[in-house]
């Protein structure tokens, strides 16, 4: 499976976790809020030579997942709270091996079993931290079911262009969302492979110095030889301990994402014009937080939406430009800390107003309450 | 590389003799190591390799045997990693009769880590964590891989590099899930704490590992592997698709 496949061009209604199974290799264990994804992926990857695989648990699952991308295979897993959770070890490992993979975490209401069904944003710094050591992922949001479709293969391309692990971070209420969706023709979205290193097969560096810092990788099979290592490893990806190579190595891990950033973080605007109150959200609280903007606005106040489609890397430089021009600054999400609004207040500093609006009891974050963040007068 | 007496270049080089007999070629051959003494081999290959997190080898090794069948994939194991830590993953690859060959180096302890307690570790031995004896019992690996599923699991020590090299052949060409079960003294650390030194080293090294250590070929089976039977469910599914 290795394009997006063909798809009927009429209208037709689809579920964001249906929405995200189409067009790739699967690896996953089963777990309330993805288990739609998995039977999907069983019903359709075989029927065009692709590979289903229920695991023994989410560790083999991103195991395996890891293991068929560098045999050259688009792979990708999902899951929810406590298998992200389990998958934090050998996320560590994509990022290290840099391996090209997606992993769908649809998040739920926690901590540990939690409210096994309710949604929750409350991933937002463990996508980003989960793991132990130096590194860094991509996290994609999406706040429809049409979205999840793009933004799947928006996640693909990334991973295969910057050779690293994206989180998909989408939650029950998209996850589980009916949307009518017209599925773009094939060849309508671009779809990247990863680079593939040129020349005759023989031995080669899967991670040489390369001024992008994404070096060309070929794929297990394909006839070259080369190594991959959760170790401290140089160019060669053999076993290198040297203080130099350690630092040039979490560097790299961190520079391919920073040099290429405007390629990566993705932001969409609604009513920024003359916002003078700047909503921040992401994912379905992007829709609530527009018909609050929208609502606003009948009563007077100048509001406007920024919707962070790209979590991580953070958009800072898009909110910065927007806040500049705003009093307010107000941050709905779904969890109790305000892991979106501290990278908001880090960004803004500590004399703007930033508003917090947080939800934790497995319930959506309406409108009326993204509003009553505002001091005019509700309805 | 690995200390004086351990048995870990004995199994190295059974198998790279064993790939040179079957002509196997760097570029169709992916050993996937898990982490250990035994896990840094990767370290001394020509072959492609990919070495993992602690444990889950064989799960990595699934996905590029499922993605790829037609590639060699071996799995360089130690007891610890193997089997413990990874037991859950053992049984699996076992029972889903996945067409690798894991080669598991049984020193009956975590040798890298300092010589702790491993799943192999015989009852009463001393480790650096049981020092007044093992309260538990040990894992017999092979039993455990027929139980399992496994279509092929053999023991040899490495006091037999020959015999090894011959079972590791057995298990390369077999289709569907081989284990092959390297005993091997770790004389750092469980040697140590448990005597297993000098000229009689064989026969201490029996003696202490107790009824596990029957050697030969063990589980001896040809049921289809998981690749032949997906390609069945391939099949049928291309099969409703175009009737649809
Ligand atoms: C998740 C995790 N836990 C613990 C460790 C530490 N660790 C490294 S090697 C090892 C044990 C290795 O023992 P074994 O698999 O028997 O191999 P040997 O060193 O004896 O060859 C442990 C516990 C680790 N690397 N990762």
């Amino acid at each position: 499976m290795r394009r997006v496949r063909q798809l009927q061009r009429e209208p037709r209604l689809i579920q964001g976790n249906l929405a995200m199974a189409e067009g790739a290799l699967y690896a996953g264990y089963p777990i309330t809020l993805s288990s739609e994804i998995a039977s999907e992926c069983a019903r359709i990857l075989p029927q065009s030579g692709g590979v289903y695989l229920q695991m023994e648990d989410e560790i083999a699952s991103l195991a395996a997942v890891v293991g068929a991308s560098l045999a050259g295979a688009k792979a990708f897993t999902a899951t929810s709270g406590p298998g992200f959770s389990l998958m934090q070890e050998n996320l560590g490992m994509a990022v290290m091996g840099e391996v090209p993979c997606v992993v769908i975490d649809v998040q739920r209401s926690g901590p540990a079993t939690g409210l096994a069904t309710k949604p929750a944003q409350s991933d937002i710094m463990q996508v980003r931290w989960g793991r132990h050591g130096d590194q860094a992922v991509i996290a994609l949001s999406p706040s429809s079911a049409g979205e999840c479709f793009c933004l799947m293969v928006q996640a693909f391309n990334l991973a295969e262009r910057f050779r690293v692990p994206v989180v998909f971070a989408a939650e029950e209420i998209v996850a589980h969302m009916r949307e009518n969706f017209v599925s773009p023709a094939p060849g309508e979205i671009e779809v990247v492979d990863r680079k593939a290193p040129q020349g005759p097969p023989g031995r080669c560096e899967p991670f040489a110095r390369d001024a992008g810092a994404v070096a060309p990788v070929p794929a297990f099979g394909s006839g070259f030889v080369f190594h991959v290592s959760t170790s401290m490893h140089g160019p060669d990806g053999f076993s290198n301990n040297d203080p130099a190579v350690a630092a040039w190595k979490v560097e790299r891990l961190h520079r391919k994402l920073d040099l290429h950033r405007d390629e990566i973080v993705m932001t969409r605007e609604f009513y920024t014009d003359d916002a003078e109150v700047l909503f921040i959200a992401f994912g379905a609280v992007t829709r609530a937080a527009r018909a609050a903007a929208l609502e606003a606005r009948k009563n007077g106040v100048k509001a406007g939406l920024l919707q962070l489609i790209t979590i991580w890397p953070f958009p800072d430089r898009e909110i910065a430009a927007l806040a500049e021009k705003a009093r307010t600054v107000v941050v709905p999400e779904m969890n109790y800390a305000g892991q979106a609004a501290l990278e908001v207040r880090r960004i803004l500093g500590p004399e703007k107003d930033i508003r917090r609006v947080n939800k934790y009891n497995g319930r959506i974050i309406a409108p009326r309450d993204v509003l009553a963040a505002l001091d005019f007068p509700a309805k | 590389m690995w200390c004086p007496g351990c048995g870990n270049g004995i199994v190295l080089g059974a198998l790279l003799r064993a790939f040179e007999e079957l002509g196997y070629e760097n570029g169709d051959t992916v050993v996937v190591t898990g982490i250990g003494c035994w896990g840094k081999a990767d370290d001394y290959l020509a072959t492609c390799a990919l070495h993992v997190t602690h444990g889950r080898a064989l799960a990595f090794a699934t996905g590029i045997k499922v993605y790829k069948p037609e590639l060699n994939v071996v799995v360089l194991m130690g007891d610890g990693d193997g089997v413990t830590i990874g037991g859950n993953h053992f049984i699996h690859a076992a029972r889903r009769n996945i067409d690798l060959t894991a080669v598991i180096v049984n020193n009956f302890n975590y040798g890298m880590t300092g010589g702790q307690v491993s799943a192999t570790t015989g009852a009463d031995r001393y480790t650096s964590t049981t020092p007044y004896g093992n309260p538990e019992r040990e894992f017999d690996i092979c039993a455990l891989a027929g139980a399992a599923g496994a279509n092929y699991a053999a023991r040899e020590t490495v006091f037999d590099g020959w015999q090894l090299q011959q079972r590791m052949k057995e298990g390369l060409t077999r289709k569907g899930f081989a284990l092959v079960e390297a005993v091997s003294p770790c004389p750092t650390h469980f040697g140590r704490y448990n005597q297993i030194d000098g000229p009689d080293l064989l026969r201490r090294l029996r003696e202490v590992a107790g009824d596990g250590l029957v050697c030969g070929l063990l589980i001896d089976r040809n049921a289809p592997d998981f690749n032949a039977r997906y390609r069945e469910v391939q099949a049928w599914a291309q099969k409703r698709n175009d009737r649809n």
